[in-house]
């Protein structure tokens, strides 16, 4: 149940602890190693940490005790994020939205160009680039915001329940496109989500949280070899993983209450 | 993203009666407002007239359009001292607000130490305040221009500093993760997200700004600011010239229209593109 083989650590949490406002523990004693090329669920209940434990790598806030290291430097590039909604500016383009991060470190749009044609290519919005957010549907813009986060081709992309206010069909259609977009680019995922399945239809390591204190719980792994199309939805080890991993989310929700 | 290509142009009840809808829309903007008008002027000329009511009571519309174009000489000049004399304040009224409006998201403090007195400047009468500027500033234009000003300024600073702390947090975030400065922070995310509200401010302080320009030659006017228009109308009122005062305030009303217009048109020439406001639904 440890990390892959071959796979070296990019992020190391030890005994990372967070309490709001002196008082809320929103996450007690987390120690996680995330290896380059992981694609890591957080699986568990609300108010469990698990958008608390994103902050703290996304660097957004930082931890009441604990540490947490990166092997190598972190450049300006190497994280991606993606929230829950698609938090795109409305008042500029498609492709002007996902120029943002390059547009930040003082990269012209001339010379992102190449680099924001290729990430919306990935996801599927060639045809859009000159489009507006609003004449977009709610898929179209999560692609936008995905598509904005894979642009400097980052190490690490947090996805913070990117899919959660979406139809099951264009959620389904996002999660194999989603293991495309990894595999093309060779990157690191942590995947927040409160989805059983979608957990283990993505991931290779599901790390299963409970809630007050938010902690964890326990870790599977699921080894059934990328790529991963829709076929693997209806098999029976995908049935046999959505079983594990829902008994040990039952152990959590019962270790909460 | 429409059906069109299917080559069936074919139209159902419902949108034949859409389209009718929408022709008939169309024209009746602007032929009822011009049949409303033309019907009270009508209403007007004939209640004076039956009426015999004298023209130091209310003139007809005839002798106010009469005295329109015989006292153009007069009320044109004093149309664009007016006029000057609010878009003047207005400007100044959208780069104070505006600079002030930055200067207080920037800094917490200069908020809190400053924003009250914004709202006092905002909630006393400008009538209350004007004589004491004829007192303490020597030039009468600077005193109606400062008058119009206080009055502009507030809905400015105050839309504007709502707008510059309404942008998305998560942006915010992502702003943070990606190492933004403080000016790209503000010139990428706050402003635009600002715009609508400066705009709605805008619009209002537009009006208020010819309202205190109004109030300021009222009060200051006499004291030899040029003659402008509400100084004319005054004037026009103490000399029982009626013919004049109405042509005076119709000229008021024409420019407080015009700009309401102009407003409308940056408003909607910034925003049509994006925001909900400017948007027309196809459906």
């Amino acid at each position: 149940m440890t990390a892959r083989h071959g796979r070296r650590p990019l992020l190391t949490m030890s005994r990372v602890e967070k309490t709001f406002g002196g008082e809320t523990v929103a996450l007690k004693d987390l120690s996680l190693t995330v290896n380059g090329g992981d694609f890591l669920s957080l699986l568990g209940p609300s108010g469990c940490g698990k958008s608390t434990a994103l902050r703290l790598i996304a660097g957004l806030i930082h931890p009441t005790s604990g540490r947490l290291e990166w092997s190598g430097e972190r450049g300006a590039g190497d994280l991606g994020i993606v929230f829950q909604e698609p938090t795109l500016m409305p008042w500029m383009t498609v492709s002007q939205n996902v120029w943002l991060p390059y547009r930040l470190r003082g990269k012209g749009f001339a010379e992102a160009q190449r680099d924001i044609d290729a990430a919306l290519e990935l996801v599927g919005l060639a045809e859009f680039t000159e489009a507006y957010p609003r004449e977009l549907s709610g898929g179209m813009k999560m692609r936008v915001s995905i598509a904005r986060a894979m642009v400097t081709r980052p190490r690490l992309i947090l996805l913070d329940e990117p899919f959660a206010a979406l139809d099951e069909i264009t959620r389904f259609k996002l999660n194999d496109d989603l293991l495309e977009m990894k595999a093309a680019l060779g990157c690191t995922v942590i995947f927040v989500t409160h989805s059983v399945f979608e957990s283990v239809f993505l991931s290779d390591r599901v790390i299963v949280m409970a809630a007050r204190p938010g902690r964890v719980i326990s870790e599977l792994g699921i080894d059934t070899p990328y790529p991963r199309h829709a076929d693997f939805r209806t098999s029976n080890e995908y049935a046999a993983h959505t079983r594990d991993v829902s008994n040990a989310l039952g152990e959590a929700m019962g270790a909460a209450a | 993203m429409n059906l069109s290509d299917d080559a069936v142009p074919a139209l159902d009840k419902e949108e034949e009666f859409r389209a009718r809808r929408n022709r008939i829309n169309r024209i009746a903007k602007w032929t009822l407002p011009s049949l409303v008008m033309a019907l009270s002027l009508l209403a007007w000329h004939l209640y004076v007239t039956l009426n015999d009511v004298p023209h130091y009571v209310l003139p007809g519309p005839v002798p106010v359009g009469k005295s329109i174009v015989e006292d153009w000489a007069l009320l044109w000049p004093a149309m664009l001292t007016t006029s000057r004399l609010t878009i003047l304040a207005l400007f100044l009224a959208v780069t104070g607000g505006v600079a002030l409006a930055v200067a207080f998201t920037q800094s917490r403090w200069a908020e809190m130490s400053f924003f009250p007195y914004a709202v006092i400047l905002q909630v006393t009468p400008v009538v209350a305040i004007a004589p004491l500027l004829q007192i303490y500033v020597d030039s009468a234009f600077v005193a109606a221009l400062l008058c119009a000003w206080i009055v502009a300024f507030f809905p400015i600073l105050s839309n504007t500093t709502t707008g510059l702390k309404s942008a998305d947090h998560n942006l915010h975030d992502l702003f943070t993760i990606y190492g933004a400065t403080r000016w790209q922070r503000l010139r990428y995310l706050a402003a635009p997200s600002a715009l609508p509200y400066f705009l709605g401010g805008l619009r209002i302080a537009g009006g208020l700004a010819l309202i205190g320009a109004v109030v300021a030659e009222f009060v200051i006017g006499r004291a030899g600011t040029g003659l402008g228009l509400a100084s004319t109308l005054l004037e026009a009122s103490y000399r029982f010239n009626f013919g004049r005062l109405y042509a005076a305030l119709i000229l008021i009303s024409i420019l407080g229209i015009g700009i309401f217009a102009i407003t409308s048109l940056i408003s909607h020439l910034m925003l049509r593109k994006w925001h909900e406001s400017a948007l027309t639904r196809e459906i």
